[in-house]
């Protein structure tokens, strides 16, 4: 292992960028749009040094650090990364970049907006890497006040409609979880807010389990979303900038799978367990209703927001299913909505950026005069949709496999939902890129520019590799989601495949 | 010669009533802003009196903060009432009512 | 078994040589001849370079032929792995390949066919403006077939699967200016969604059972199952290939699929893709022969049944192109017919013969649009043969050979499968047989009679003229297997049924006279199915004929004309009130219910602060009384508990 605490620097690096840049005069619009992309880079640089030093089969915590922050309160500043935070790390840093390449056609008030983007990622990343409740709620609050300004400020028309709500929606939320932080916190013999320390120590009966559960799991249900908490998102997404919808849908979601992976699940297993059957439904439901809705939409950007709500259902499904697959799935089906849906928000903002709508119905014909675009989005679209071969598909039948295992009536209405994304996206993609451009508007489009293929490429490379070579993600991620199963099926068998010798007559 | 706590104690409170009404029914923002400082030193002169009483010095302690945080009253306030009669061309309290928007 | 290093490096070039091609020519295809001078001086080198990468697979194919005959009879089955692609848990996928005589077969009709429609395609589609993107495409879908044939493991399968599901929806709106080529590719990849999340059902519920999905396992396991679990599982796959194979119910996007350019519905929807459930089922046939006869009958009469309606359909139909796509939903319902009893090499040899001349005839179809300025329907013409004699003497070939008339392909094919339906005592799947036979005959000389016999007939202001040599060079080959095809099969040495009997299992040919009268039969009712057609198109009187026919069958052929509404039936039923529950859902019940119930409990506390906000005047000095007030109130409270 390598003495480099290449994650601590990970996490501060773009805040540090951040007050750098407001050094940088505000009239120097090119020297902050580079900065803060140089920002990002070296953060995914640092980042990588993460990926590269972290240990495979290694289920627990590493390359974090411990230091004690505010001893007489128990709270310590904790960071380490498993196989699942690894990726949710690696999924930030990278999109990061991206995420600034597609705000280059920003004008209004630059600084503050690049330096609310990479506070927004020190944030992220601290929620994928604290090892401390204390630490984990500060981090965890602090993405929403930048997002809420990114949304607010340099949103489109309904911005403020859609900020607050956002606001709102995750504040509730997080409230109830800070009440259960601090229950869970005075619940042992020498307070602390240390993780692993309070996972070891912690013991609650059944109902009192039951509420703290509940509790936190008000909080991530609301940022995953699931049905029926999820009527924020779609005006958030729609309203916010490009690189908002980018980071919120790449990011903040995964910030509540993974909170319930973390710390719901681990810290009140039996609870969890009770509640499986609940959580499935609700996450079938959105895996059906999410799509149905996004059928009828007629704001591209909305159609995008609703298809996320099907793919969390998949991922959620798959990580309480309790198999090892859909644990698995689930989680490498974050990474891949992160690609997918960032690139899909990437390509809607360059649909916007041209045609300054977003109306499906404004559209027609682009394939004729933005081929390359209208060929990026299909692809990217295609992934979307779980085509085996790309990354989608990956993730969605290692969730659909688990679910099956364990409760194997409950995979044919998730299955179905791989219909019902066809129909969306190929509707979608029929609407606005086939027929004839109609509209003297549509015609004379710039296809596009070095700077969006840069930016979209990586993303188009990445959805391949994790289609056709996903063992890279798989091996680092099994180990710690087998943790996390084995916590979640508390006296009661993993469900495994047969293996081929039982069969035998 | 010693004069009875009591009549401090009077003078305080006649001082604080002063006050009080000075707030209520004035509206220049600098004359309202006299008037609270005529109640904290009320209330100082209830301190030190307090003190003197029970012979130990845990009032004269405290005046001393409400001078301190009078002195930065003062000056936050002040600033405030400046910008605003600048701003505003106005020192009547009756016109700035932000809040009611 | 021996993996020899030699077979993985054969099975990924063949695959990856089509797909390195695609993938250069999406990218760099239009832009070369931009950038090149060198690229611009040879006019179609996009098409030669694909057609070229076709022909090489096509040549690996006939290696890997003779790598597979050298070796002895039951050594012919290499399984292959390349690297692992998933593995969570017990569960593990890989790259895996098998090649075998069934996967070997099919590797030579895919790139065989495929390397003529290549060449064909670089005459048909010159001058698009597409050119290049168009041989991307058709490159990325011969990899996308390679891969589904040559995968070792269902989900390797499935994975071709859906990438020719996509290329067909690509190549289906390659023009997809046109509103109803948009339609028809996006209804294409729907409807084959849908058969597709049966398939992936039933690949779950294999893996469930087996734990495992490689190909041998599985079928080595089928015996093992418990008989529901097998049944269940080959009505999941088969229900895939409904959708892939166009059977009923998921056949309806066949016909619309006609929208794409004619080599597309040659070597997509009539040749390869198509037949991927005929080869599915054939590759699983130990597990449904495991499965009981349930699985298999519904597999044989589905089939049957789509075999005679689509053949009703398409003696109704008058654009040239859709009667041969209803004509191949016929044909392939002979294919699963052949499967449903048993016949799983009489099958996949009628696919075989199949792909030789149903990709003839639609070629042949191409180059009559082609000819005719994109003209389709055949009541505009006439005599062609006259004016295209290529054309003409080739579509005769394909013509022949699929009404069943000996020596040609059709005729050996067709009879196997009879046969095997007689001699499996199957009396009601082979009079379907017989009377689609007839049919079939019937409709293809219609078409024949219309198109290329009688008075010469054109749409005006065309100058109809034939193929150029690259057409040509495609046409004649093609004519030439429909006329041969058929001798694979003849007894001798090395026929198709003996190659791939170590696959897919010996199959019940009758004994005695019974072959010779069956023969006998299909050929009378071939030829009364041509005389049928000649005395009703060729005759001088046919067209009064005509009229009385379709009076006396009345609202059948109205409905066979209206391809018996069953598009209606799906859209009005199915597809409508879909759509309205969508939008209720997305219109009303999310902003309303869902939303309006967050929003309503926002409105509720702003409304109560509404109320209490009377009380805000703005005023400081009132905030002061008040304070003051509550002062008062709070000290006389606390002195009057001090007082008592």
């Amino acid at each position: 292992m390598s003495d480099v605490p290449f994650l601590d620097i990970t996490i501060f690096v773009p805040l540090a960028g951040a007050l750098l840049l407001a050094f940088i005069p505000t009239q120097r619009s090119t020297w902050i749009r580079y900065g803060a992309l140089a920002v990002s880079l070296i953060a995914f640089v640092t980042s990588l040094g993460v990926l590269l030093n972290f240990e495979t089969s290694n289920a627990g915590f590493q390359l974090g650090s411990t230091a004690s922050w505010i001893p007489q309160w128990g709270i310590s500043y904790a960071t380490g990364v498993d196989g699942i935070s690894l990726w949710m790390v690696m999924l930030t840093t990278f999109l990061m970049p991206l995420g600034i390449l597609a705000s280059w056609s920003i004008e209004k008030r630059l600084k503050p907006y690049f330096i609310f983007l990479l506070a927004l990622e020190t944030g992220m990343l601290g929620v994928f890497s604290s090892l401390d409740l204390f630490l984990f709620y500060v981090f965890w609050e602090a993405t929403l006040v930048p997002m809420y300004l990114l949304i607010g400020m340099w949103g489109y028309e309904r911005r403020i409609y859609a900020a607050m709500k956002f606001f709102l929606f995750t504040l509730v939320g997080s409230l109830l979880m800070l009440a259960a932080i601090l229950y869970v916190y005075f619940s042992v013999q020498n307070p602390t807010f240390n993780y692993q320390t309070l996972l070891a120590q912690v013991h609650f009966d059944a109902g009192v389990q039951r509420w703290l559960f509940l509790a936190f799991f008000a909080s991530f249900a609301v940022k995953v979303p699931l049905v029926p908490l999820h009527t924020w998102l779609p005006d958030a997404h729609t309203e916010a900038p490009t690189a908002g919808s980018v980071m919120l849908a790449g990011v903040l979601l995964k910030m509540g799978v993974y909170g319930l992976i973390r710390f719901a699940i681990p810290l009140f297993p039996n609870a969890a367990r009770e509640f499986v059957p609940w959580i499935m439904a609700l996450a079938i439901i959105g895996i059906v209703y999410g799509a149905v809705v996004a059928i009828m939409q007629r704001d591209l950007k909305r159609l995008v927001a609703y298809s996320s709500v099907a793919h969390l259902g998949f991922v959620v499904l798959g990580v309480f299913v309790g198999s090892i697959q859909g644990m698995s799935g689930g989680i490498l089906q974050m990474v891949n909505h992160g690609l997918s849906t960032g690139a899909l928000f990437m390509l809607v903002g360059a649909l916007y950026d041209r045609r300054h709508t977003r109306r499906i119905a404004d559209f027609g014909g682009l394939a004729k005069s933005v081929p390359i675009l209208s060929g990026v989005f299909l692809f990217v679209a295609l992934s979307s949709l779980g085509l085996p071969g790309l990354n989608g598909f990956v993730g969605e039948f290692l969730v659909l496999l688990g679910t099956f295992l364990s409760y194997r009536w409950w995979v044919i209405p998730a299955a179905f939902g791989i219909v019902l994304a066809a129909i969306y996206l190929l509707w979608a993609y029929q609407r606005v890129f086939q027929g004839e451009p109609d509209l003297e508007a549509n015609r004379t489009l710039p296809d596009l520019r070095v700077r969006e293929m840069i930016m979209l490429a990586p993303l188009v490379a990445l959805i391949v590799f994790i289609g056709v070579y996903p063992k890279p993600f798989l091996d680092r991620i099994e180990p710690a989601a087998q943790r996390v199963v084995t916590v979640l099926n508390q006296g009661r068998p993993t469900p495994e495949l047969q293996s081929s010798a039982e069969t035998q007559p | 010669m010693t004069v009875s706590a009591g009549y401090y104690l009077a003078l305080a409170g006649l001082m604080f009533t002063i006050g009080v009404v000075g707030v209520l029914i004035r509206r220049n923002a600098i004359v309202i802003f006299m008037f609270i400082e005529l109640m904290l030193n009320a209330v100082n002169l209830a301190f030190v009196t307090f003190s003197r009483m029970h012979g130990n010095v845990d009032g004269q302690v405290l005046v001393f903060f409400v001078l301190v945080v009078a002195a930065a009253e003062v000056v936050v306030g002040l600033a405030i009432i400046a910008l605003i009669s600048r701003h505003r061309e106005t020192d009547n309290v009756d016109d700035i009512h932000l809040l009611s928007r | 078994m021996i993996p020899g290093p030699d077979f993985l490096g054969l099975a990924g070039t063949i695959i990856l040589t089509t797909l390195s091609t695609a993938v250069f020519l999406l990218f760099f295809g239009s832009r070369l001849n931009r950038w090149s001078t060198l690229a611009q001086r040879i006019p179609g080198w996009v098409g030669w370079l694909a057609a070229i990468s076709v022909g090489r697979a096509f040549f690996e194919a006939i290696v890997l032929l003779v790598r597979l005959l050298e070796r002895p009879e039951e050594h012919r089955s290499i399984a292959v792995h390349a690297f692992d692609w998933l593995s969570v848990g017990g569960f593990k996928v890989g790259f895996d390949f098998l090649i075998d005589p069934l996967s070997v077969t099919m590797v030579l009709v895919i790139t065989g066919v495929g390397l003529l429609i290549h060449i064909y395609s670089i005459g048909y589609m010159k001058g698009d403006p597409r050119f290049s993107r168009f041989f991307a495409y058709l490159n990325l879908f011969t990899a996308s077939m390679l891969l589904l044939v040559l995968a070792d493991n269902l989900l390797l399968l499935y994975v071709g699967w859906e990438a020719v599901g996509l290329c067909s929806f690509l190549l289906i709106g390659f023009w997809f200016e046109k509103p109803s080529a948009s339609n028809a590719a996006k209804k294409a990849f729907i409807v084959n969604r849908i058969g597709d999340f049966a398939f992936l059902l039933g690949i779950l519920l294999i893996a469930g059972t087996v734990g495992n999905l490689t190909l041998g396992q599985v079928n080595a396991q089928a015996g093992a199952m418990a008989a529901g679990t097998a049944t269940t599982i080959c009505l999941l796959l088969f229900a895939g290939a409904t959708g892939k194979s166009a059977q009923i119910p998921l056949y309806i996007w066949l016909p619309d699929a006609m929208e794409g350019p004619t080599p597309v519905s040659a070597l997509i929807h009539a040749a390869t893709m198509v037949t991927a459930g005929v080869y599915m089922v054939a590759r699983m046939s130990p597990l449904f022969e495991a499965s009981g006869g349930i699985a298999l009958t519904v597999v044989g009469y589905i089939g049957a049944l789509t075999a005679l309606w689509a053949a009703l359909m398409a003696a109704a139909e008058y654009d040239i192109k859709r009667v041969l796509a209803y004509s191949t939903i016929s044909q392939l319902g002979y294919m699963f017919l052949a499967h449903g009893v048993g016949g799983y090499s009489a099958g996949m040899f009628h696919l075989v013969t199949h792909a030789f001349f149903k990709a003839l005839m639609f070629l042949g179809a191409g180059a009559v649009m082609h000819g005719l300025g994109g003209e389709t329907d055949m009541r505009e013409m006439g005599g062609l043969r006259k004016v295209m004699p290529i054309t003409g003497w080739t579509f005769m070939m394909g013509w022949l050979a699929i009404c069943g008339v000996i020596p040609f392909a059709g005729f050996f094919s067709k009879d196997a499968i009879l046969a095997t339906a007689w001699a499996q005592g199957e009396y009601v799947l082979w009079a379907i047989g017989i009377a689609t036979a007839f049919l079939t005959a019937f409709y293809m000389s219609r078409l024949y009679f219309r198109v290329f016999e009688g008075r010469v007939k054109v749409p005006e202001g065309v100058h109809a003229h034939d193929v150029p040599w690259t057409m040509a060079v495609a046409l004649i080959p093609l004519a030439g297997l429909a006329l041969v095809g058929g001798f694979l099969n003849l007894p001798g040495s090395l026929t198709l049924e003996h190659f791939l009997e170590p696959v897919v299992g010996e199959s019940t040919v009758p004994h005695g006279l019974t072959p010779w009268l069956l023969a006998g039969g299909a050929l009378l009712v071939a030829a009364l199915g041509i005389a049928v057609a000649g005395s009703l198109y060729l005759s001088r009187s046919g067209n009064v004929r005509r009229r009385t026919l379709v009076h006396r069958l009345g609202p059948v052929a109205v409905a066979a004309r209206n391809k018996f509404y069953v598009d209606e039936i799906y859209g009005y039923g199915i597809v409508l009130p879909a759509k309205r529950a969508a939008a209720f859902a997305a219109d009303v019940f999310d902003p309303k219910v869902i939303d309006g119930a967050v929003t309503g409990i926002g409105r509720l506390v702003g409304r109560t602060s509404e109320a209490i906000r009377g009380m805000q005047s703005g005023y400081v000095r009132s905030y002061a009384a008040t304070f003051l007030i509550g002062v008062v109130i709070i000290t006389s409270v606390l002195l009057a508990r001090v007082g008592t």
